[in-house]
């Protein structure tokens, strides 16, 4: 079924050494996504030009940089609400936000919810996650983030039957 | 044990390399390397667990062809492939040890879930997590 958006997707060939290396960027967001990520910074790491990494990293793994520095952060700090008892403005700044406002409205835009309310809504679920591998665990619970979250907010709002679409994506 | 799973293989982007890898720097050892025309069957074992190989492949016809072949290259080098895990007795010694030979992690050892983890990749990307055996009690 074809599937809005779809055409995007079209694959064109990659060479293998510089996916490769650009995985190499990729692992260190994941190591340390507090931290700053400018595409210089990431360029270096993969040994190619700014302008050629920003292009060639979206086509590897779908998302630009910046966006996928996002999810891993999101993806953090949901894990720290679930798991510890740091405060929200902790675990803000402890997952590489500056400001408490920008981390909050981030997470309900890519979650849906308020950290607060995930913080809840995981402790009355009690999940008993002991025999996941960590890494695992946390790529299952890895926000899928597609589209920009400005986007995303559009897409809500006129995207009614859109629940069938994204299953077919996905 | 005569019943069970003898051979699970992995994709690699060179058989030499990577049999260097899991060799030198993993300490496996060499179970199968035989040669017919182009095909290479190769696989590795860990000392201690001889009923299991570990197969390195590269892609390539005639069980793909090539554009499937340059489609699961690119997926192994973008670390798409399905994650692996290697148990230790000792995950910070064992990295110490690793990392002094050059293996690439991804991970340091973190202490959770009453265990210990790290992350690395072989050299074509495949990406192995590296956890602490929980001692029986």
């Amino acid at each position: 079924m074809p599937v809005c958006g779809y055409k995007r997707y079209v694959m064109t060939n990659q060479d293998p050494e510089l996916l490769r290396r650009l995985l190499r960027a990729k692992d260190r967001m994941d190591a340390a996504s507090h931290e700053e990520w400018p595409v210089d910074r990431l360029a270096r790491v993969s040994h190619v030009s700014e302008a050629h990494f920003a292009r060639s990293f979206k086509d590897a793994f779908g998302v630009p940089p910046h966006r996928y520095l996002l999810t891993r952060r999101i993806e953090r700090a949901t894990a720290l609400l679930r798991e510890t008892e740091l405060s929200i403005t902790d675990i803000a700044f402890q997952t590489g936000w500056k400001s408490l406002g920008t981390f909050g409205r981030t997470f309900r835009d890519v979650t849906g919810e308020s950290p607060g309310e995930l913080r809840e809504r995981e402790r009355a679920a009690q999940h008993n996650p002991e025999h996941v591998p960590a890494c695992i665990l946390s790529a299952a619970h890895r926000p899928n983030l597609t589209s920009a979250v400005s986007e995303k907010r559009r897409q809500e709002a006129d995207d009614i039957n859109d629940s069938t679409e994204k299953a077919e994506v996905l | 044990m005569s019943q069970g799973v003898g051979v699970v293989g992995l994709y690699v982007r060179d058989q030499d390399e990577a049999l260097q890898f899991y060799v030198e720097k993993l300490g496996f050892r060499v179970h199968t390397d035989a040669k017919n025309g182009g095909y290479r069957w190769l696989t590795v074992q860990h000392p201690d667990q001889p009923s299991f190989q570990l197969g390195l492949f590269t892609p390539g016809p005639p069980a793909v062809d090539a554009a499937t072949a340059q489609t699961l290259r690119e997926s192994v080098a973008k670390g798409a492939m399905p994650p692996l895990v290697l148990v230790v007795d000792d995950c910070r010694a064992a990295y110490e040890k690793m990392q002094a030979r050059g293996v690439e992690f991804t991970q340091e050892p973190i202490d959770r879930y009453g265990s210990v983890d790290a992350g690395f990749r072989d050299p074509s990307g495949n990406g192995w997590k590296m956890i602490q055996g929980r001692k029986a009690s």
